[in-house]
């Protein structure tokens, strides 16, 4: 019982644009100070999405394992890029952005790569229809996991930068004096997931299931890859996140245990 | 017992100095001539160059947080993470009551302390730790005399007891006539001994 596709046209998505539009009116005339932003973002979606949409369409119709590892790799850096401009105190800056980047490479792109080969099996396993959207999915989500456990350990050790040093005067381990500052950056990361996981299917009917009905799949189906994505998404920030603070409590700690902020921040200028 | 050899700092000359056991050097100076700069050196909380050596033990010799646990450094501002006092002890306080406390301050809210009694309780938190050199940031800057003569008796007593040293920072020189056996003093970059020629 396969239904048909509901095409949208260019008038349905002017007549939802209206709504933003309408939005957009009413936040100026109460002088919300929403309205540019509003307009920006709203902006930016159309014409990103847009973009994005004709280069999968070639990228589909090819499936060359250059062009998608071209992709692969701007989104991977633009991910990169995003997890710094968050951070409140910024991380000096190739180092910076090879953390991010590396732990973004070894929890999105090696589970990507993991869940095509082992589980998907798609043939081959570059297929861009499961590479593209399973990776972005991924990217998403370990890039806030990232972003928020980096800013947490960082900020929170910033600011008990003299608790730490108290800590390791009184003969403590560099990893015993902040531990509580890793377990609280490890759940920040990780919030958002277990958030969404709980309350999957009950508050919620994730994104990405919602498209594969109202694209006509069979639900029990959509299910099945929602899990799935759930699954590798927890895990991918897990591990992304582990990673970045283990990268970042290195750094921030000399072979004499000795707090250095000036290896791990940029000089305030 | 306690050596200090061409030990490094910024603009400070560099510093070689012997403390024997059971002494306490007393150490004066304005501030931001260096004092707790010097005092973090040998905790080894900053880069320095030259040598420390503590019961000819070298400081690079062993790793950092062993030498910390025979160096221990008093900052002139306790720190405190847990909620309660005794979490923050590793080991059971003793000389509580030497300090004008009871059993029961050991179950006190962080919180709910004054500066004067986290200053001695920072006090007690460092001694159950045993170590063998107590480098002393103006330990009695926030009490009332009858407590600061309690610290004095309490270090003096530990010293002797232990056959520890310690180095001990104050801007009262009444006070480190009566704690210590030699007192220096700091100055453009120059640590003298004061009552030398």
């Amino acid at each position: 019982m396969k239904t048909e596709l509901i095409v949208l046209t260019a008038p349905d998505l002017m007549l939802a644009s209206m709504l933003v539009l309408a939005l957009i009116g009413l936040g100026m005339r109460l002088g919300l100070g929403v309205s540019r932003t509003l307009t920006v973002a709203a902006v930016r979606t159309t014409v990103q999405l847009l973009l994005v949409g004709l280069i999968l369409e070639t990228v589909f119709s090819q499936a060359r394992l250059t062009w998608i590892m071209s992709i692969v790799l701007v989104m991977m850096t633009v991910a990169a890029w995003e997890i710094l401009a968050r951070q409140k105190r910024k991380l000096k800056g190739w180092w910076g952005f090879g953390v991010s980047a590396f732990s973004l490479f070894i929890s999105s792109f090696l589970i990507t790569l993991l869940a095509l080969i082992i589980i998907i099996k798609a043939d081959p396993w570059y297929t861009p229809q499961y590479a593209i959207p399973l990776l972005g999915m991924l990217l998403g989500n370990t890039m806030n996991g990232i972003a928020l456990g980096m800013d947490r350990l960082v900020q929170t050790a910033w600011q008990q930068r003299a608790v730490i040093e108290q800590r390791l005067m009184l003969g403590q381990k560099d990893r015993e004096a902040i531990r509580e500052i890793a377990r609280d950056s490890m759940r920040a990361g990780m919030i958002p997931i277990i958030n969404a996981m709980a309350a999957a299917g009950v508050v919620s009917l994730p994104g990405m299931m919602t498209g594969q009905i109202l694209a006509g799949s069979p639900p029990v189906e959509a299910v099945k890859y929602q899990i799935l994505i759930m699954f590798l998404v927890t895990s991918g920030t897990g591990f992304a996140v582990i990673t970045v603070l283990q990268l970042i409590i290195r750094r921030m700690f000399d072979s004499r245990e000795r707090l250095r902020f000036d290896h791990l921040l940029r000089e305030p200028r | 017992m306690l050596r200090l050899e061409d030990l490094k700092i910024p603009n400070l000359e560099p510093v070689n100095l012997t403390i024997e056991p059971g002494e306490c050097v007393g150490l004066s100076g304005e501030s931001g001539s260096g004092k707790t700069l010097l005092l973090r050196a040998i905790a080894d909380m900053d880069e320095h160059g030259g040598q420390v050596y503590a019961e000819n033990i070298a400081q690079d010799q062993v790793r950092a947080h062993e030498w910390r646990r025979r160096v221990m450094l008093l900052p002139a501002e306790s720190q405190w993470w847990f909620d309660t006092v005794d979490q923050h002890f590793s080991a059971p306080a003793k000389h509580i009551e030497a300090l004008g406390f009871g059993q029961e301050a050991m179950g006190w809210n962080i919180s709910r302390c004054s500066s004067g009694e986290k200053q001695r309780l920072s006090i007690l938190r460092m001694l159950s730790n045993c170590p063998r050199v107590l480098l002393l940031d103006e330990p009695t800057a926030n009490l009332d005399s009858s407590n600061i003569t309690r610290v004095e008796g309490l270090v003096r007593g530990y010293l002797s007891e232990h056959h520890a040293v310690a180095i001990w920072v104050s801007h009262d020189a009444s006070q480190l006539e009566r704690v210590s056996q030699q007192q220096y003093h700091l100055s453009d970059g120059k640590l003298e001994q004061v009552g030398a020629a």
